[in-house]
């Protein structure tokens, strides 16, 4: 009897033993390819082939879509990272507001839709070497810096919407009401900036958000 | 996750708005490549403050607090530069940052006298623009 019990404790003890060595094996080998690792590789390398399409293409309006697909791409990694009121943010506000007046801009400015030569300037040589130096020195120091550090995504979202706006409202009050007195004087700014000097003053569009202004301004040319 | 996925991807995104910001000639353009550095450094945030808030003990998600004050300034950012970038094409008839270089130092002037009329004309067009 006391035998059986010894020999189940020892095989108990092993296999938690042998668990315990899979598991940190599992959860700390180097770059272990786990399934979320993987999709935000897949998705990382959609999302920077799309950015390096956004800084090369020659068609202007081109650039504005592909940047859809890097912010879209980078919502979705905010997904991966437990992060989801931030993602459904980036979507909202940068692909539903931030490229539409991109692409309101690159009409008023009567960008070309064909492709246009000379949308990169001449220093894009020097460019290409900065960036190319800036890339290699930041990635060999990050690299090198969290070599062992990983990320816990399991239990509770770190980023649920519960989470952010508990601590968004009882840490970051002040910060966020002086966030709002900052869109208030862009939005002024930008109505100031956009409008005609003399003309007009009535019809300024003094109810517009900031980033309506230029669509605002838009309508005025377009009657104009 | 290894830390460095996130870390790596945002450098890269980084540099390659580098890349934009140097390289382009539209304004617009430019500005693009400046969304994409602020994308880069929202990645940054997130990823730390998800590593921060399993492994410290008391957190305040400073990262997501200050990633959505970004999103918030970047907002704002691209609405003051897109009215700057339609009055200097209205004034101007160009977006072209080649172009304005109203502000250059001049180098084919043959004296200091002549560098200081230039600016003075130069400064009377801006406000005869800046007022039109």
């Amino acid at each position: 009897m006391t035998l059986a019990a010894a020999a189940t404790t020892a095989a108990q003890a092993t296999t938690t033993a042998a668990h315990a060595t899979t598991s940190a094996a599992e959860s700390h080998g180097f770059l272990s390819p786990t399934g979320v690792e993987i999709a935000f590789l897949l998705v990382g390398l959609v999302t920077f082939a799309a950015a390096i399409v956004t800084v090369t293409t020659r068609q202007l309006v081109h650039a504005a879509l592909w940047l859809v697909v890097t912010l879209g791409g980078l919502a979705v990694e905010y997904l991966l990272l437990t992060a989801e009121f931030i993602a459904w943010v980036q979507v909202l506000i940068y692909v539903g507001s931030v490229v539409v007046l991109l692409l309101f801009g690159l009409m008023l400015t009567r960008a070309p839709i064909g492709r246009s030569p000379d949308a990169d300037s001449g220093n894009r040589w020097a460019a290409l070497t900065v960036a190319l130096a800036a890339a290699a020195a930041l990635v060999w120091v990050v690299v090198d810096a969290f070599r062992t550090t990983w990320i816990d995504l399991d239990g509770p979202a770190a980023g649920s919407t519960e989470a952010t706006g508990a601590s968004l409202f009882q840490n970051w009050v002040l910060p966020f009401e002086a966030l709002s007195v900052l869109l208030l004087a862009a939005l002024v700014g930008a109505i100031v900036l956009s409008r005609k000097a003399k003309a007009d003053a009535a019809t300024a569009p003094e109810s517009a958000p900031a980033e309506g202004t230029p669509a605002g301004r838009s309508e005025k040319e377009g009657t104009r | 996750m290894h830390l460095a996925y996130p870390a790596v991807l945002s450098a890269l995104l980084f540099c390659t708005g580098l890349y934009g910001v140097l390289a382009r000639r539209n304004a617009i353009l430019v500005l693009m490549s400046v969304e994409l550095m602020l994308n880069a450094v929202n990645l940054n945030l997130v990823a730390f403050d998800v590593w921060l808030s399993k492994t410290a003990e008391e957190t305040l998600h400073s990262g997501q607090a200050l990633t959505l004050f970004t999103i918030a300034i970047a907002a704002a950012e691209i609405g003051i530069g897109l009215a700057i970038v339609l009055a200097v094409h209205r004034n101007r008839g160009t977006a072209d940052i080649d172009r304005l270089r109203d502000t250059a130092e001049r180098h084919d002037s043959d004296g200091p006298d002549h560098d200081a009329l230039t600016a003075e004309q130069s400064d009377e067009a801006q406000k005869a623009e800046a007022t039109a």
